[in-house]
Order: C-alpha cells, then sequence, then structure tokens
C-alpha cells in the first residue's frame, strides 16, 4: 500500500531514501521555482565557476511559472509544467545535491539514473490545477532573473504542498507501472 | 454594410480572455464528472476530484485555471455584410493585451531564439474567414504549451487508410503519456493539405464536449479512435486508469489524390474557449 510522508525542506538522504513511486507526500517550506531559461542561466553559471543565486544542496527545484499574483494574493496559478524540457539540465544539480524536482511528465533515462546516483526523487504536482496549488503557496519573491517575467527564479514558501512520488532512489517509475496497470492488450 | 466598431471588439476579447482563462466551461465541467464515474483507478479518480475542485477555486477566487494561459488562437468568422471600423487585426491584438494584463494571465510568448518574452502576450494567432451575414463571431481559444508540444502531423500514403489513422492518433496520444495533462481532448484533422489538417485539428476543439459530430459519418469514428485511446491505461495525468482522454473531434476536408494528410492536436483538460458575437 503506497504510504503517506509530510517533509520539511530543506530535504536529507534520510528524508527521501524511504519514500517509494506512488507514495503521497506533502512538502512545507521553502522550494526555489525555475523552468527553461532559469535553467540555462543556473548551468552556465556553474560551468563558469560562479556563485549561484540559489542554494542547491538538500533543495527542492519546482518547475513553475506561475501567473501574476492579483492584489492581495502572494500569487497566481501555480501549476507544474512539463518537466522533460529541464531533463538536458537535471543531472548537473542532481550531482550538486538537489534532492527533489517538481513537475509533470516523464523524465530522461539520464534524469532517473542520476537520481538513483545522487539519492533524489521527482515528485509530481496535478498538471493543470493551478489554482488549488497556489492555495498551498503562503509567501512568494523573486530572488534571480526578474526579468525573465514568468521564469523567474522565485522562492516559494509552502505549506503542505500535495505531490506524489513518480520517481524513487531505486529507479522506480510510476507513470510506467501505473499504465502497465491500465493497458488493454489486443488479443 | 453593417458597422461594427473597432473598441466593441477590443472590449469583447479582452473580457473574453480573462473569462476564458478563469471559468472553466460547463462542458468540460460536465465531462470531467462523468469521467469520475467511468474511471477504475483511486488516484486516477482523485486527480480528476481535484481538477473539478481546481475549476470551483478558479471561478470563486477569480485566478487562472491553469498558471499556462496560453498562446492566444482566435477564430474569427466575419460576415461579408460587416466591416468593422477601424484595423480588425489591431482590435483582437489589444483586446488580448488588455485582457492579459487586467486579468493577472500570464504573458507567455517570447522570441524563439533569444527566449526574451515579448511581454503582453502579442503576437497573437488569427485564422480569420469570411462568411454569409453581418455578425462577427470570434473564438478565443487560449492554448497551453504543454499539450501543444505533445501535438503531430502527419502526411501519410494514402493507402495507410482509416487504419493507418488509427494507428498514428493512439500512439501520439500513447508516446505523449502524462505530458498534455490527460485527460486531454484530441483534436484530428484528416485530409485538406499540410496547413490545413493542423487547422482543421484546431477548429475541430471548438465544439463542446459531449455535442455529437455535425457529421454523422464521423460521429462512429470518434467513437472508436476514443476507445482505443482509453485502452492505452495512460489515465489522468498519465498514473494509469481508464480515462486518457474525455473525447476526440474530428473534422474533414478532401485532399490531394496523392496524400492523405492528418493532424493530432491534443488539448489538455483545461480547455478554454469562449464565444463571442458581434
Amino acid at each position: 500500500m503506497d504510504a503517506e510522508y509530510h517533509l520539511t525542506t530543506p530535504l536529507s538522504d534520510r528524508d527521501v531514501e524511504p519514500l517509494r513511486a506512488g507514495d503521497r507526500v506533502t512538502l512545507t517550506g521553502i522550494v526555489y521555482t525555475a523552468r527553461d531559461a532559469a535553467h540555462r542561466r543556473l548551468i552556465e553559471l556553474i560551468e563558469a565557476g560562479t556563485e549561484l543565486p540559489i542554494p542547491i544542496e538538500g533543495q527542492v527545484i519546482y518547475y513553475v511559472g506561475p501567473s501574476p499574483a492579483p492584489p492581495g494574493r502572494v500569487i497566481g496559478a501555480a501549476g507544474p509544467t512539463t518537466s522533460y524540457r529541464m531533463d538536458p539540465f537535471a543531472p548537473r544539480l542532481l550531482e550538486m545535491g538537489l534532492k527533489a524536482m517538481i513537475g509533470k511528465g516523464k523524465r530522461s533515462k539520464e534524469v532517473i539514473e542520476a537520481m538513483v546516483r545522487h539519492k533524489a526523487v521527482y515528485l509530481a504536482a496535478v498538471g493543470g490545477a493551478g489554482a488549488l496549488m497556489a492555495k498551498a503557496v503562503t509567501a512568494a519573491r523573486v530572488v534571480a532573473y526578474e526579468e525573465l517575467g514568468p521564469e523567474a527564479i522565485r522562492e516559494l514558501r509552502v505549506e503542505r504542498l500535495p505531490v506524489v512520488v513518480v520517481n524513487d532512489i531505486l529507479g522506480n517509475d510510476l507513470y510506467q507501472e501505473g499504465q502497465e496497470k491500465y493497458r488493454i492488450l489486443d488479443t | 454594410m453593417r458597422e461594427i466598431p473597432a473598441q466593441a471588439v477590443v472590449d469583447a476579447v479582452r473580457d473574453a480572455s480573462i473569462r476564458a482563462n478563469i471559468e472553466l466551461g460547463d462542458d468540460v465541467v460536465e465531462a470531467l464528472k462523468r469521467a469520475v464515474e467511468l474511471e477504475e483507478s483511486d488516484v486516477g479518480r482523485d486527480i480528476l476530484e481535484k481538477l473539478l475542485e481546481n475549476a470551483a477555486i478558479a471561478r470563486e477566487e477569480r485566478i487562472p485555471i491553469c498558471q499556462d494561459t496560453g498562446v492566444a488562437v482566435l477564430f474569427v468568422e466575419l460576415g461579408q455584410g460587416a466591416m468593422v471600423a477601424g484595423d480588425l487585426y489591431q482590435a483582437l491584438e489589444e483586446g488580448i493585451r488588455q485582457g492579459y494584463e487586467e486579468g493577472f494571465l500570464r504573458k507567455s510568448v517570447c522570441d524563439p531564439f533569444t527566449r526574451k518574452n515579448t511581454g503582453d502576450n502579442t503576437p497573437i494567432i488569427v485564422h480569420l474567414n469570411l462568411v454569409p451575414g453581418d455578425r462577427l463571431r470570434i473564438w478565443v481559444v487560449p492554448k497551453g504549451g504543454g499539450s501543444e508540444n505533445m501535438s503531430r502531423l502527419f502526411m501519410l500514403p494514402p493507402a495507410a487508410g482509416w487504419a493507418g489513422i488509427k494507428e498514428k492518433v493512439v500512439q501520439t496520444v500513447a508516446e505523449a503519456g502524462p505530458n498534455p495533462c490527460p485527460p486531454t481532448i484530441i483534436g484530428v484533422g484528416i485530409g485538406g493539405n499540410f496547413e490545413q489538417s493542423a487547422i482543421l485539428a484546431k477548429k475541430s476543439l471548438l465544439r463542446l464536449l459531449g455535442t455529437p459530430n455535425p457529421d454523422p459519418g464521423l460521429a462512429p469514428m470518434e467513437e472508436e479512435l476514443l476507445r482505443e485511446i482509453n485502452r492505452t491505461g495512460v489515465g489522468p495525468q498519465g498514473l494509469g486508469g481508464r480515462v486518457t482522454s474525455l473525447a476526440v473531434h474530428i473534422l474533414m476536408m478532401p485532399c490531394h489524390i496523392a496524400s492523405l494528410p492528418l493532424a493530432v492536436n491534443i488539448q489538455c483538460h483545461a480547455s478554454r474557449h469562449v464565444e463571442i458575437v458581434l
């Protein structure tokens, strides 16, 4: 039976080791937002040996470009974007100690292998449920690349952000397992 | 000649773009409710219920259903007895510009190379047709990137026939898996030529969910495709289940004797479309 965990960021190896594909997790604490353009810039800084605008070790990156916050709100809609576009960049960040990524959709073999190697997990949020996910965000501020607009890196404070474990440290894949269970083959 | 002031177009498009992004259509809500009944997977049902909850929160708190408020696609039918006093294209664009700013919608359009955001969600994409009558009809259809990225176009050999079409449609949806935010709606354009098949596929998505295809010959083909797609097991959010797609819509037109164009335009469950008549 799939388990339920409540975790507080930043995460340690001990936090992610027991998680298995299919487990439900709620996250509380700081997560950083980054998507296509921000990832490209982070990797360029790493390659140049320059300091990064955010910590990576033990952290959680949420692949999201929120809609603007209307007056009186901390954020607009804030659901996940499709993760495969960050696959070329993710292994380098995992090597630096990134412990979890939140997004939606399949990851590459290279990213899944890097998660096994560096003890990290990939978590899925419900795609297209941006209004619902925003309810878990209690504070938001831009920490880098403001000029990228929705693609800027934001520090989000989240309170029980609901996600499900897709890839665990053993290389299991919930998409594969779940779909095989319901696939009807021609007889 | 019936005259329509350009400002009326600006105002209507502005309001429609906000409404489309905040209020999920009743047709989609009803389809999601039917999906909850059909879904056998616990996780799948839980997701479908979350999507309904999400739609209710968005409507009540006036924030977008999904943060990806999309590229603004506008299907426009201008009656030949009507004329817009002013520049129609500029009015459409200004409506989108105002709607995305005033509605706190995300600006998601950028330069393809530098990736610099244009800042106001323009340019827009307009499909304009002249039709009989003296009305101006506009469908405002914001389209997200996740589902658009998983869409495909095939120039099949005529010998591929219906079997070939079925194989490609099902394969496109299966390979897309969780990426386009299932449960999806599958727009299928058959025939025409290279670009026309893609426009047909997209235009088929304007039909309200749960309404039959006006071409009675296509209705059973839509059902057959939906059945095949829902055998893939992809399920809600790709986590496994019976409801991978809510519906398949087909539009068809004759094509070249050498060709069988097929376009598959995937639409996520946040299917946003508002129709305006001026």
